[in-house]
């Protein structure tokens, strides 16, 4: 059929589940040696698409041909004999087994008497990590390597199947910057071998920088497909949005008042020493820094999560002790935290219930009853206000995209009343439309005069909405900066990777 | 200055004396189990030199095959993070129908009064092929229709027992020929059951640690996922896994009628949970994908020397049960830590 100058061709894929035709017909063509980025907002195909092709859901109709040649009815095991293999999102090591056991799961290497060969197993893995100048031990147990590094591991599996399409779904998402530029030369090198990748990502710096091509999807259905160098930010969200977005930062200038929250010398046993630093009535304090700079752990201490070994916590001025959640909710904080799927949202509950789940008590009538009128007008009122994209409250939190799940947490936290709000990576996963519009929400709450406390490991999203920023390294605060017009991400860098520091070492 | 160095110089020989503690700690944590066994033998012996006898020690060792044996096979379902409930009433009903089929023929009350005297083998296989057959029927309902391990064992507890209970009328099985009476016999001082048990624990520790089914079964429990994205053949993996359960009760069912020359209908009772126990204290974590072959065999001895150690003793049998129950929680609670910690 073709010259082969393709090594993926999908045509006119569609996919309907029941009730839903999540692909309208769409198509995906990958060169051979390209780094091809897909692009698009949550629910707009692409994992359904990705699932096509690995052969999760097989699709609905539509071919694919792979090298030439067409391939149909095949499972996840059938694609990664023929060379496609998928790196997910969400990394799923076996957890207390070896990087070796990882790597060779379900195809050991075997003596003759049938049984495993730890040691050949051992070399031939090796052999893997050395391709991805990974230095590890064979018998390191998965459990104890960081994220970054497991990806790694994903990323020598892939290759010990001699994946010639390799699927890479989201994985600087956990990454350092350090982290994602070895990532980087990494995919560089399978490219020089011919390798072709599939990049998805939501990060459009990322897009620009390693992919050649991308091709963007709405609303399941196929837009189209662009050399990346042809490309620019404006025109490739407006692909993927299809409209423009005036404003992803829309911070809105507002009165800054007293002091609000001061925090003295907080110390906890491990993350971080003497972390010292305030918030006022209407301020948006960014926390930036790397991964494991201690930012999770600092705000996770302050509201009760975490046990504090010494430190003083002041709001309005006079000392609180905060030791649980229900003292920091007795003291009008809220947390938005980190991991939305983790301990964020109950995945089996309705909007309605994931919204007042941290306000139960508000709505006990004095007969100890559940004021179900009551908390249905509130939480509704919350969908509104916020723009919750759902059918109506009773819809399971799991079918809404992960911005609309966001904004049902944001929800939860704003119906208990707060006045300072802790926001954990509250745009991380999100598609750039639902961004701007947490965004937004974020600047108004503060024109309304409470504290936020936004930690965020993006750089311009940090730069685009704080007051001032708070810099973390290793468990010290490195700087405390008044956010400008001139800042660059070069100078917070200095401060996130400890070479710089503003403040008088403690 | 001089002070700050010298701050710098203690908080140093003070984090290297920590991280030796750390150290002890963490060999504590991985050996403790055997610790607690040698601790529990050095103090029952101290009060009861007899404990040490020869004659003793491998009573202990006969006592533990059969929930022993039993132990070994939910190693493979526990650390799949699944759950089987139904070994002591696969092992009666294995046991049952191998005794009626292995009576001599002058028995008074003869289930097959036709049947002559059979060769030892038929009981043999009839009692392995039973258990691994209704471990498949576990293994495949939790398989193919998703249901709980929890739910399909105790399903299959139940009725295992009723088939048992109608198999002979509630009626028990004795006289059995002298093939099955030697399984629960000795080689010069050296009791049958204690081979059977070294057998089998070679072979779950083969079977384990060497072949691609033992990688499977921590993979399933590890991570489902991974397991099935890996190319894993999952379901048939759990059939296997539940009829390897299956078959050690066939074999600890054997062990059973050697021992006690006769199987009733209510033999077995309450077994599984010993069994779970065993498992258990042995540092099989009930979350998956962690566990070994020679935990289940120390948390089986452990079991068996407490009940010897405090029979000896003479202490209530109330109390070995209180004491049993203790152990099982305190022993999650310490493997717990050990395994946040790495988290």
């Amino acid at each position: 059929m073709t010259e082969n100058k393709n090594i993926l061709e999908m045509k006119d894929i569609v996919k309907t589940f029941p009730g839903v035709k999540a692909l309208k017909g769409v198509d995906l063509n990958i060169g051979y040696g390209e780094i091809h980025a897909v692009m698009g907002e949550n629910g707009a195909g692409k994992s359904t698409l990705m699932k096509c092709l690995i052969g999760i859901h097989p699709q609905t109709s539509g071919q694919i041909y792979f090298e030439g040649k067409l391939i149909e009815n095949y499972n996840t095991a059938e694609a990664l004999k023929i060379g496609i293999s998928m790196i997910h999102q969400e990394l799923n090591p076996v957890e207390f087994r070896s990087i070796a056991e990882n790597i060779w799961l379900g195809r050991e290497p075997k003596t003759k008497l049938g049984l495993v060969d730890h040691k050949k197993m051992y070399e031939m893995t090796k052999e893997v990590l050395k391709k991805i100048d990974l230095n590890e031990d064979p018998k390191k147990l998965m459990v104890d390597l960081t994220v970054a590094k497991m990806q790694m591991i994903e990323i020598a599996k892939a290759i010990s199947y001699n994946a010639k399409l390799i699927i890479m779904d989201e994985p600087t998402s956990a990454l350092t910057n350090k982290e994602i530029k070895q990532l980087f030369s990494i995919m560089r090198k399978l490219k020089e071998e011919g390798k072709s990748i599939i990049y998805i990502s939501h990060k459009l710096d990322e897009i620009f920088e390693i992919s050649d091509k991308v091709s963007v999807y709405r609303d399941g259905k196929y837009i189209g497909t662009e050399d990346t160098d042809k490309m620019d930010t404006a025109k490739l969200i407006k692909m993927m949005v299809g409209r423009d977005i005036d404003e992803m930062f829309p911070k809105v200038e507002c009165p800054i008042g007293d002091i609000k929250l001061e925090v003295s010398k907080l110390s906890d046993r491990s993350h971080f020493k003497n972390v010292s630093f305030n918030v006022r009535k209407g301020e948006i304090l960014g926390v930036a820094g790397l991964v494991g700079a201690g930012r999770t752990e600092v705000i996770e201490t302050l509201f009760g999560l975490r046990t504090r070994m010494s430190g003083q916590v002041k709001i309005d001025g006079k000392e609180v002790m905060i030791n649980s959640p229900q003292d920091a909710k007795v003291n009008k904080i809220a947390l938005l935290t980190e991991d939305r799927r983790l301990n964020g949202i109950f995945p089996m509950l309705t909007v309605f219930q994931n919204a007042f789940m941290a306000n139960i008590d508000k709505y006990v009538k004095k007969s100890k009853l559940f004021d179900h009128k009551k908390a249905t007008e509130d939480v509704n009122k919350f969908v509104d206000i916020i723009k919750i994209k759902t059918p109506n409250i009773y819809q399971k939190i799991e079918n809404l995209s992960g911005g609309n799940q966001q904004k049902v947490l944001v929800a939860r936290w704003l119906m208990t009343e707060p006045e300072i709000l802790i926001l954990d990576e509250p745009t991380r996963g999100i598609d750039v439309g639902a961004k701007a519009e947490i965004h937004r929400l974020i600047s108004t709450l503060a024109g309304q005069g409470k504290s936020i406390i936004m930690i965020s490991s993006e750089l311009p999203e940090i730069m685009g909405m704080s007051d001032r920023i708070m810099v973390m390294h290793e468990g010290k605060v490195t700087g405390i900066i008044d956010n400008h017009k001139d800042l660059t991400q070069e100078e917070l860098m200095l401060y996130a990777t400890g070479q710089a520091t503003s403040l008088p070492n403690n | 200055m001089a002070e700050d160095t010298k701050k710098i110089k203690d908080n140093k020989e003070k984090s290297e004396r920590d991280e030796k503690i750390e150290r002890y700690i963490e060999l504590l944590k991985k050996y403790g189990i055997i610790v607690a066994l040698i601790l529990l033998v050095v103090v029952i012996s101290v009060a009861e030199p007899k404990f040490l006898s020869p004659k003793n020690l491998f009573n202990v060792l006969a006592q533990s095959a059969i929930y022993g044996i039993m132990a070994l096979g939910l190693t493979f379902v526990i650390i799949s993070k699944g759950i089987d409930l139904s070994v002591g009433s696969l092992l009666a009903f294995a046991g049952i129908v191998a005794a009626s089929l292995g009576q001599v023929s002058t028995a008074t009350t003869k289930y097959f009064p036709s049947l002559g005297e059979l060769p030892v083998l038929v009981p043999i296989l009839a009692a392995l092929i039973i258990g691994a057959l209704l471990g498949a029927v576990n293994g495949g309902l939790i398989a193919f229709t998703g249901i709980p391990a929890f739910i399909a064992t105790l399903g299959m507890m139940t009725i295992a027992r009723g088939f048992t209970l109608m198999y002979t009328g509630g009626k028990p099985v004795s006289q059995l020929i002298p093939g099955i009476k030697f399984l629960g016999d000795k080689i010069g001082p050296i009791p049958i059951p204690v081979i059977i048990y070294g057998l089998m624990i070679f072979i779950t520790w083969i079977l384990l640690n060497h072949t691609s089914f033992g990688k499977n079964i921590y993979a399933i429990g590890g991570n489902i996922k991974a397991a099935e994205v890996s190319g894993v053949n999952v379901k048939k993996n759990l059939v296997m896994i539940y009829a390897f359960a299956g078959l050690t009760c066939g074999v600890a069912a054997l062990v059973f009628a050697g021992r006690v020359g006769s199987v009733h209908p209510g033999a077995a009772l309450g077994y599984e949970l010993t069994a779970i126990a065993a498992t258990t204290i042995g540092g099989t974590s009930h979350t998956g994908g962690i566990g070994t072959v020679w935990g289940a065999v120390v948390g089986a001895l452990i079991l068996s020397v407490l009940r010897n150690g405090l029979t000896l003793l003479g202490v209530q049998a109330y109390w070995q049960q209180i004491v049993e129950g203790v152990i099982i929680i305190v022993a999650v609670i310490i493997d717990m830590r050990k395994n946040a910690k790495k988290k």
